[in-house]
This record gives C-alpha cells, structure tokens and sequence, in this order.
C-alpha cells in the first residue's frame, strides 16, 4: 500500500504576537496528542533514513516518530533518550532546518517532518506523565571522570559516561547549571524549568553536580588529574567582542553576553523584586544578525522597548538566525536595519549612549565563508537615536582554563585546539568540546561533541590507551 | 548554601565576613577575590579577598546597597546562597624592593594578604592607612605585622597625620626611594594616589572594583581601559597599573545603575522594615 502524503506540517500554535511581547511565557504552546499523531503519520518511515545521518547525536529519528504515531509516547521518549539526554532542550532550540528536516525524504517536494516539534512534545509528555524513568546504570568501573561546565555539551557528556557505569562530577561556575541554556537562551524561548529537569534527571541517575566551582582557579586542571581520571572541557563562551569603535565603552552599551545574562540568570526583568538590575531603553539597537541577536531584541521589547532595531551588516540572506527565530523577531515589531554598520556611539555630559552613527553598506564578492562581503558606501553616514546599545556579534572562548593549564595546545583565537574525531586535546586525559573549541556555535553541535568525546573518553578509561 | 562563621562590625558600616570554605582557600593568593551572593533574589558582587585559613575564607565590605545591607545583617550559623573564586590575577611577586601600600576604607582590608605576600618575600614594606577620622581606622595590630613601617591618615587629624593621602605621599617619596606603589579603596583613593606618584615616575598598581556580573570572563560589564585597550576587570585584573587607567571612563561607568541601586534598596528596606 502506498502512502498517502500529507504535503504540510502540523502547525503548532503560539502566543499571539502582540501579546507575547508583553511577557516572559514560552512563545509556541507545543503539540497536544492529536496533533502529535497526525504529524508523526506524515513520517514516510524510509527504510535507509537520511534524518538520523543529519542529527549530531544520531537519534534514531524514524524510531521515535513510529512510536508517537502508534499513540506510545512512552516508548517515544526512552527511544529518543537513549541518545539524547536533553530532548527537551533540543527539541526547542536545535536548528532542524539545517539537519535532520533539511535531509528528511519529504523535504525534496514538500515541507519536511516536523521531527523537532515532535522531540519536544515526546519530552514534555513525559513531564506530564509523572516520574521520569531512570535507565539502568551498570555497576561501577572505578573510574572517576570530571566534566567541566554543566552546558549541553557537559550534560552530554556526563549522560553518556553515567549509562556506562563511570563515577561523574559536573563543576559549574555560576550558581545555577545549565550554561548558555540558562544564561543565555531567553525563558520565553526555553523555559529555564525544563533545563533544571533535564539536570535533575542526571542527578538522578548519579551525576555528582558542584555549583560555584570556578575550574582554572578554584581548582587547576592539573589538580583534577590528581584525582579524575579523565576531564571533560565544556567551558564554553569566553570575553565578548566588540568592534572596537568609539563610544563603545560609554554607560548604556552592552555585550549580549551582559546582557542575557543579567535578564535571564539574574532575572533582572523582575527587578527590584531580584536584586540584579538592566537598562530598560526605549530605542534599543541590537549590533549583529545571530540568533543571540534576536534573543536580545525580543528581550529588550519584553523590557519596554519602544522600538527595537536589529543592525545587520550584510542582507537578510546571509544573517545566521534561524528562519524561525527570524520570523518570530519580525511578527513582535522588530525592525530590521539590514546592510548597516554601526561606525560610532556618541553620548551625553554624563556619558550614556545617546546616538549611533553608521554607515550603509552593499554587498561585494563573496568572501571566504562564501557570503558576499558587505561594503560600505561612501558618503551614507546617517545617525540615528538610541538609549541602549547590544552587541552580539559573537565571543572569544572563555580564558581561565586556557590561562591556568599547562601543556594545553591554544589555537590563535584563544579556543582549545582538538582532534575532531575524538575530541581529545594535546593533554593527555583531556577532552574538549563546544564553544571554547569552536568559538561560537550551537547547542547541539556542542552536545554533539561531548556525543564524540564521552566515545573517546570511555574507550581510554577501559583501556588505559591515549 | 555557604555558612557564615562570622560577620562583624569592624567599624562604623564596615563589616568582616567570614564563611565557610571546601575548596576556595587552597589556592587563594594575594589580590584574589571572590563573588557572593546574599540569597536567591541576590546580585553577584565581588570582594576582596581579606584573608584564609583551611577551612574558611574572610573577605570586608562596606554598606552601601541592597546586596551589602543584606550581607550585614548575617549571624553565625546564617548562610549566603555563593561564594565562588578565587577569582581574578593574584598580585604580581616582588621581592627585595621598596614597596609603599595606602589603603582607604575596605581597601585598608584588602591590603591585608597583598602586604603579607610582600613581606614573605623580603620586601621593605611601608603601609599607609587612610580614613576621615580616628573611628573609621581598623586592623592597625593586624597589619603591622607586616610592616616596616605603619602611617595613619585622618583629614580631620584625630589620629597620625592630618590631610589627604597625597599630602603624606608627596613628601614621603620625596623624602625615601621607592620602588612600587600599591593602593587599594575606592576609585577616588585609587586614582589619587596615581595621580601622586605619576610625576615621581613611580611604577604604581591599583586594585580596582569595576561592576561585575558572572566575573569569570564571560559578560565583559567590567570592562576598563588601560593604556587604551579594553580591558576585563575579572579576567585581566582586578590589579592594573595606574598610570594607564582611563578614570573617568571608570568612575562613569561605576555609576551606570545609581539610580536601579536607589530603587533597589528602598524597595528592600520597604519590603524588611515596612
């Protein structure tokens, strides 16, 4: 019998844009049963699946969704579980439409599988359904293994190494785990509740977790080794760039990094309820095109922003955002200032931003990354009126492992040089993974390292060979 | 959860904290500092490391917001929801120099390890302590100690020498051959003292307090400028050499949240004492 195919996604419903922009609430509401199961029957089931080769954790993609179209959601979720230990997360924030949707067999003629709509509704049933259900750990190896930084490639990690019986201590800097989940990604786009599940769960399963525990200075790498016997990296974003133009330092101009994480980790957008206050502009300008830029720009709007701009130096072709966050951003009333660059900030007597000057550009040849460079033309220098200025256009690896370890090979951007296959760095018994390797990236190819490293990491703790 | 051993009054709204410590006070040095946090709702601030031992670390603060007067209000067996570090460059090692160290308000504290990490290595070490009146001088027993010589400071000269610190400064490195200055204390001690020393051609180190939120390299809000780069307060410093910070970008951007630090602390002491 031939399949019926079913040519469109399942949509999912949202928080109208008006309204969503006025609070913190997750934007989209997530698939109820039925919509699951409709969705999950647009699935052609293919027999040699092209969805599983476009995940960096290698879900078994077809095996999930065929439980979720036969109603077994409990099935679905230990199914997805067995190689993602953050469904949930990943479910809201992977960007699908460059993996495993771009590659699904529907995707050549129709809209592909809504595999991370579904992801997220096999999790959030779960939630829904009392206790998580714990895997069956095998008895221990003896071996203790440190990972450091609680982000998603750290829980990765930790997961994997856990379900093969190693001993797993998780040291976290700040005072909550999670990393850029909690810091960085926005609770209207992940609710920080379903983050702290998805740690409790490793907690559960016997994953020792240290908060407040700056590694590279409270402990040194070297000192861990004296106890561990092997070290997972996963410290992720580091310093903040900027662009090194007048004005920047001036009161009113933030990095992203600042920014979010005062909103977000400090919850600023309940001050003085919490004690961490933020600048709340009304012309706000938010400096890069990434999806950490949208993440400010629909902040700043839940903060009373007037009116928010994203400057963007190249065209809404070449901006790294995901279409969807794109979308969201333009349905809440961010405008989109494309082909701009911020040249200047100026600022008043008592020096908060009050103008920034940029200049238009066009775009030239393509460059090595093979989007057209953006140009600037001479003579388009306008100048325009803002409060707060947000730059997000992206950030260093983070130094304090890199500045504290010896023998540790750093590449010329200050990342963590590895060997890709394995993830292991020049110090023997070290792994790294995420953004302090790659500089900045995402969520899951961060996870997707630690998927790579924890590989390595168990091959070398039963046998002992680097 | 962090347990408070001891929090007290040193003198008028100056306070000594001392919390428990697993792992923070195995590798403190001189310089270092710590982030804190009073309870859940509370900001991240940072503070001076003021002394350790092996089970518990000390640090001073003064009272001047919300999360301070939180902080004041501990007792024995209270806890504070973080305390991580140590944090920071610990101070640079000299050894057989001639070191002047002035230190104003909590940084008459803060200068506490710094002088005893110069005198362990064979340094000359003159301390200058700074403060309006007699009342406001603490820990003179504990600091010299260290110290070949001890000067006080009032500007009102209930105590020691009457004025200012660069009033003292000028004639002292008239006076002596020095080979390093060392402030700590508020920006305007700080920046004073530079300024002094800067015709003298002294090499000078500041500590400075720029805000910080995560304080482990990663929000860049405790940015400054030195020798004019940008710099980050946590990851770079706190310490920088005093000739080359740019004050007033500093001063200004110290100021950024006065007015959400007003609001704050009326809302807190509304909430507390109604």
């Amino acid at each position: 019998m031939v399949k019926k195919i079913i040519p469109k996604k399942t949509p999912m419903r949202e928080q109208p844009p008006k309204e969503r922009a006025k609070n913190y609430d997750e934007v989209p509401f997530g698939y109820n049963e039925e919509e699951a199961m409709h969705e999950a029957s647009r699935c052609l089931q293919c027999k040699r699946p092209t969805c599983i080769q476009g995940c960096p954790v290698e879900i078994d993609i077809p095996g999930f969704i065929n439980f979720i179209a036969k109603g077994d959601f409990r099935s679905a979720i230990n199914k997805l579980k067995e190689k993602n230990v953050l469904p949930a997360v990943c479910g809201r924030v992977c960007p699908q439409e460059d993996q495993c949707e771009k590659v699904c067999v529907l995707a050549k003629k129709y809209e592909p599988v809504a595999i991370g709509r579904l992801e997220r509704f096999a999790a959030d049933w779960e939630q829904k359904h009392g206790e998580l259900s714990i895997p069956k750990i095998p008895s221990p190896t003896g071996k203790k293994v440190a990972v450091i930084g609680a982000g998603p490639g750290g829980l990765t990690v930790a997961g994997d190494l856990i379900k093969l019986g190693h001993a797993v201590t998780i040291f976290e800097a700040l005072h909550k785990p999670g990393g850029v989940l909690v810091y960085g990604i926005p609770e209207f786009r992940l609710p920080k509740a379903i983050v702290y599940r998805e740690v409790d769960y490793l907690v559960k399963c016997g994953a020792k977790l240290l908060l407040d525990f700056v590694v590279g200075k409270t402990a040194t790498i070297d000192q861990l080794l004296e106890e561990f016997d092997g070290v997972y990296i996963g410290t992720g974003a580091g310093l903040p760039w900027f662009m090194n133009i007048p004005g920047e330092n001036l009161n009113g101009v933030y990095s992203a990094n600042e920014y979010l994480t005062r909103s977000n980790l400090m919850k600023a957008y309940l001050f003085p309820e919490y004690d961490t206050p933020i600048v709340r502009g009304k012309n706000v300008a938010v400096i890069g095109g990434g999806n950490v830029a949208m993440d400010c720009a629909r902040t700043a709007l839940r903060l009373g922003a007037e009116e928010v701009h994203i400057v963007y130096r190249r065209s809404h072709k070449e901006m790294p955002a995901r279409n969807e966050e794109i979308h969201h951003a333009e349905e809440e009333g961010i405008i989109f200032d494309i082909l701009t660059l911020p040249v200047r900030y100026i600022g008043d007597e008592n020096d908060w931003v009050r103008e920034m000057e940029c200049i238009k550009m066009r775009l030239g040849e393509p460059d090595k990354s093979g989007r057209r460079r953006p140009v600037p033309i001479d003579g388009s220098n306008f100048i325009v009126k803002v409060d707060t200025v947000v730059c997000a256009i992206g950030q260093s690896p983070n130094p304090l492992i890199p500045q504290t370890t010896s023998d540790l090979k750093i590449g010329k951007w200050g990342n963590i040089e590895v060997d890709l296959k394995t993830g292991k760095t020049s110090k023997k018994g070290c792994w790294a993974g995420g953004d302090v390797v790659r500089g900045g990236a995402t969520v899951i190819l961060a996870m997707g390292d630690g998927r790579i490293a924890a590989l390595s990491m168990h091959e070398y703790l039963t046998t002992g060979v680097w | 959860m962090y347990q408070v051993i001891k929090r007290e009054q040193l003198v008028p709204n100056i306070h000594l904290l001392v919390v428990k410590s697993d792992f923070i006070h195995r590798n403190a040095q001189a310089g270092e500092f710590v982030v804190v946090r009073a309870d859940e709702k509370g900001e991240r601030i940072p503070l001076n490391l003021v002394d350790w031992d092996d089970k518990s670390v000390s640090m001073l603060f003064m009272v001047v917001g919300t999360s301070t007067s939180k902080l004041a209000l501990l007792k024995e067996g209270d806890e504070i929801a973080t305390l991580a570090g140590p944090l920071g460059r610990p101070t640079e090692v000299i050894r057989e120099k001639k070191v002047v160290c002035v230190g104003g308000c909590y940084g008459i504290g803060a200068l506490h390890p710094i002088i005893r990490m110069f005198k362990k290595n064979r340094n000359y070490v003159t301390t200058i302590i700074e403060a309006r009146s007699e009342f406001l001088l603490y820990w003179q027993n504990k600091l010299i100690e260290y110290s070949d010589e001890l000067h006080e400071i009032t500007r009102d000269g209930t105590r020691g020498f009457k004025g200012h610190v660069n009033d003292f400064l000028i004639d002292y490195l008239k006076k002596n051959e020095v080979d390093m200055v060392y402030a700590q204390g508020c920006t305007y001690l700080t920046y004073l003292t530079s300024e002094t020393t800067r015709p003298f051609g002294i090499k000078t180190i500041v500590g400075l307090n720029p805000i910080m939120v995560d304080a482990t390299g990663m929000c860049g809000v405790c940015r400054v400028i030195v020798g004019g780069e940008t710099k980050f307060g946590c990851v770079d410093g706190p310490e920088f050499d005093g000739h080359q910070v740019d004050w007033n970008n500093l001063l200004s951007r110290r100021k950024i949240y006065l007015g959400e630090e007003r609001h704050s602390l009326s809302f807190y002491e509304c909430e507390k004492y109604g």
